[in-house]
């Protein structure tokens, strides 16, 4: 046997062309000094290289300039000057969206309206962040009767559409009605989605061989959850927060429209629409523009959510 | 499949009474005594005021109350509203409508989708897949009040289409406005997930053998591709079910629908403990009912759920 393996094998500096000489040279060749790659750079490669991604992180980060500085946007206070005398009136000279049906200008209720939607939004997906990362993740991770018991806390109120749900909350604390507690409304009922896709994410990552690593070296069942599962388990978190962030600004003006949202003296885009729809048929404006406002926050929101999904998912990147 | 049923149920009791506590916890907590304001501006007697009190079961701690009210709810009554009705006399007069108007619903949502989702799926990159994903970015980030009035004002008042407001008794023609603004409000999701699905089953082992043996693309499109795309689709079609009927709510005061949302959305404008925590519970109630059997068809569809643990 050895012979014969001896005869027929080639002499290597017959067949094998050293390293250096083939174009394989340059994949082989390993540069101390890169960055090591990972989910997180190639996901920003991948971003910036999207035109849809620039264009809604431009209209959002222009959303949340007017919504911290609007006195940059409308000088004049919201309501500062309504006239009965231009009720339902067009677009004039310095009021370029024309007057609600109290004679107010358009233009500046939507700018000043924009703070609400938007802190209501990001409150609320704080709150589902946090409930959500911390059931999902101690499910998944733990799992048994910890998962039993948080899993079936979440269907519980998974199982309560949370429209319906905040609905009854804000009838409930109806003397307490503010941007903080319509938040509260919204998000105690939409986290399940959020805990959701984690454990699912957390139930994946936990059986891979870094983890079994971890536990081989001796580190704590906590200690792995928190440095090594979670990190790579957030990704899909994050575009469930986009997609909850659009929801709760829509939940936001669905309750101030129903009427058990926030007050009316509060500047809204929600409780605009719901005072513009009673000219509907004669006067569609005041209805038009804050609606307006409401769907291009919420698209450019969902875009980006968009954009984070390809980019954050290497199942989508692979099958472009 | 027995097994899986049996399970399936056991697994829903715990979810139902968690949400029917839950509901009935916030409402319990609803500041202001509920009989006070059946008097208006007038004093009540105080000995009326103790009767009817008793009779709701006001003056029982919380937790008998609730006890009462799920005692009650397995036996299918529901309670009494404030306004003297029985409650079940009021589903039984509203629910039918949005039922209807669900169903209407629910049918031009799966025709629409499906359509949409396979010619897209199919056509993947091209023209039509781009205009229908353009199209369901649009319908996600439109909330639903703003499609009602925009199907109100250019279809009902502009157009002349169709009538802007429902009223009682209402036919499938009067219905077909809201329910096809419902159905917009819906059929983002579904119309991706059977795009994906479509182009995950079409490039699948078997349906290259179902071409390569000879099948037209008129059998190998319905029977291999569709039919085996439909699984993830059916649990979203369920889903939306139950999210129609909450979407009502909002839809059915816009046209004017005398359905459940209408009347729930009326009871909790005047603080009906009672007809509030009953329409919730029937609602939710409804929902995981949905999803039951969603789960159960899905079982049906995919012979892999029904076997595994």
């Amino acid at each position: 046997m050895p012979s014969e393996r001896g005869a027929s094998a080639p002499t290597p500096d017959h067949f094998v062309a050293d390293v250096e000489e083939t174009p394989l040279a340059d994949i082989d060749t390993v540069r101390l000094d890169d960055r090591p790659s990972n989910l997180w750079i190639d996901a920003w490669r991948d971003l910036r290289k999207r035109p849809i991604f620039w264009i809604s992180a431009v209209v959002l980060l222009f959303i949340v300039v007017v919504a911290l500085l609007p006195n940059l946007f409308a000088s004049a206070p919201p309501n500062s000057d309504c006239q009965l005398s231009n009720s339902n009136g067009g677009p004039s000279a310095g009021h370029p969206l024309g007057y609600t049906l109290q004679g107010c200008d358009i233009y500046s209720r939507v700018v000043h309206g924009t703070s609400t939607s938007l802190s209501v939004g990001v409150v609320v997906i704080i709150l589902t962040t946090v409930l959500g990362v911390v059931f999902g993740a101690l499910a998944g991770y733990y799992g048994g009767w910890v998962d039993a018991i948080l899993s079936r806390a979440g269907d519980i109120f998974f199982s309560i559409p949370y429209i319906l749900a905040a609905v009854v909350i804000m009838s409930v604390l109806s003397e307490y009605r503010n941007v903080f507690v319509i938040s509260l409304a919204i998000g105690l009922f939409s986290w399940p989605s959020t805990a959701r896709v984690l454990r699912a994410e957390v139930l994946r990552v936990k059986n891979s061989d870094f983890v079994t690593a971890s536990t081989a070296i001796g580190i704590s069942r906590f200690k792995i959850l928190l440095q090594h599962v979670l990190p790579n388990a957030i990704a899909p978190v994050i575009v469930v927060t986009t997609i909850s962030l659009a929801a709760a600004i829509t939940a936001e003006a669905t309750l101030s429209y129903l009427g058990v949202g926030l007050p009316g003296s509060t500047m809204s885009w929600g409780n605009d629409i719901s005072q513009g729809q009673r000219d509907l048929r004669s006067h569609p404006l005041p209805l038009v523009w804050p609606s307006l406002a409401l769907v291009i926050t919420v698209l450019s929101v969902i875009l980006l959510g968009e954009a984070l999904r390809n980019a954050l998912d290497p199942r989508a990147r692979a099958s472009r | 499949m027995l097994y899986y049923l049996l399970r399936r149920i056991l697994q829903a009791i715990p979810v139902l009474i968690g949400t029917t506590f839950l509901i009935y916890f916030m409402v319990f907590a609803m500041p202001g005594n509920p009989i006070l304001g059946l008097f208006g501006d007038k004093t009540p007697n105080p000995a009326l005021l103790a009767r009817l009190e008793e009779q709701y079961h006001l003056d029982q701690p919380f937790f008998l109350q609730y006890l009462n009210y799920l005692w009650n709810v397995l036996h299918g009554d529901f309670g009494i509203s404030f306004s003297g009705q029985s409650v079940n006399a009021i589903l039984a007069r509203t629910f039918p409508v949005t039922l209807k108007l669900a169903m209407v619903a629910i049918v031009i949502e799966i025709i629409v989708a499906l359509t949409l989702g396979l010619v897209s799926g199919l056509r993947k990159g091209g023209v039509f897949d781009a205009t229908t994903l353009v199209f369901s970015l649009l319908l996600i980030s439109m909330p639903i009040f703003v499609l009602c009035f925009i199907g109100q004002f250019f279809f009902a008042v502009q157009l002349g289409w169709f009538s802007p407001t429902v009223g009682a008794n209402p036919s499938f023609s009067r219905l077909l406005l809201p329910a096809i603004v419902l159905a917009l409000f819906v059929i983002a999701t579904p119309i991706r997930l059977a795009r994906s699905s479509v182009i995950e089953t079409a490039s699948s082992d078997f349906v290259r053998t179902a071409y390569s043996k000879g099948l037209s693309r008129g059998r190998v499109i319905p029977v291999h591709i569709l039919r085996n795309s439909l699984i993830p689709v059916a649990t979203q079609f369920g889903a939306d079910f139950g999210i129609l009927i909450v979407g009502a709510t909002v839809t059915e005061g816009i046209f004017n629908v005398p359905g459940v949302g209408n009347t729930l959305y009326q009871a909790i404008i005047r603080g009906e403990r009672p007809t509030v925590v009953s329409f919730v519970t029937v609602m939710v109630l409804i929902y995981l009912i949905v999803n039951i059997l969603i789960d159960l068809l899905y079982a049906v569809l995919d012979p892999r759920i029904r076997y595994a643990k």
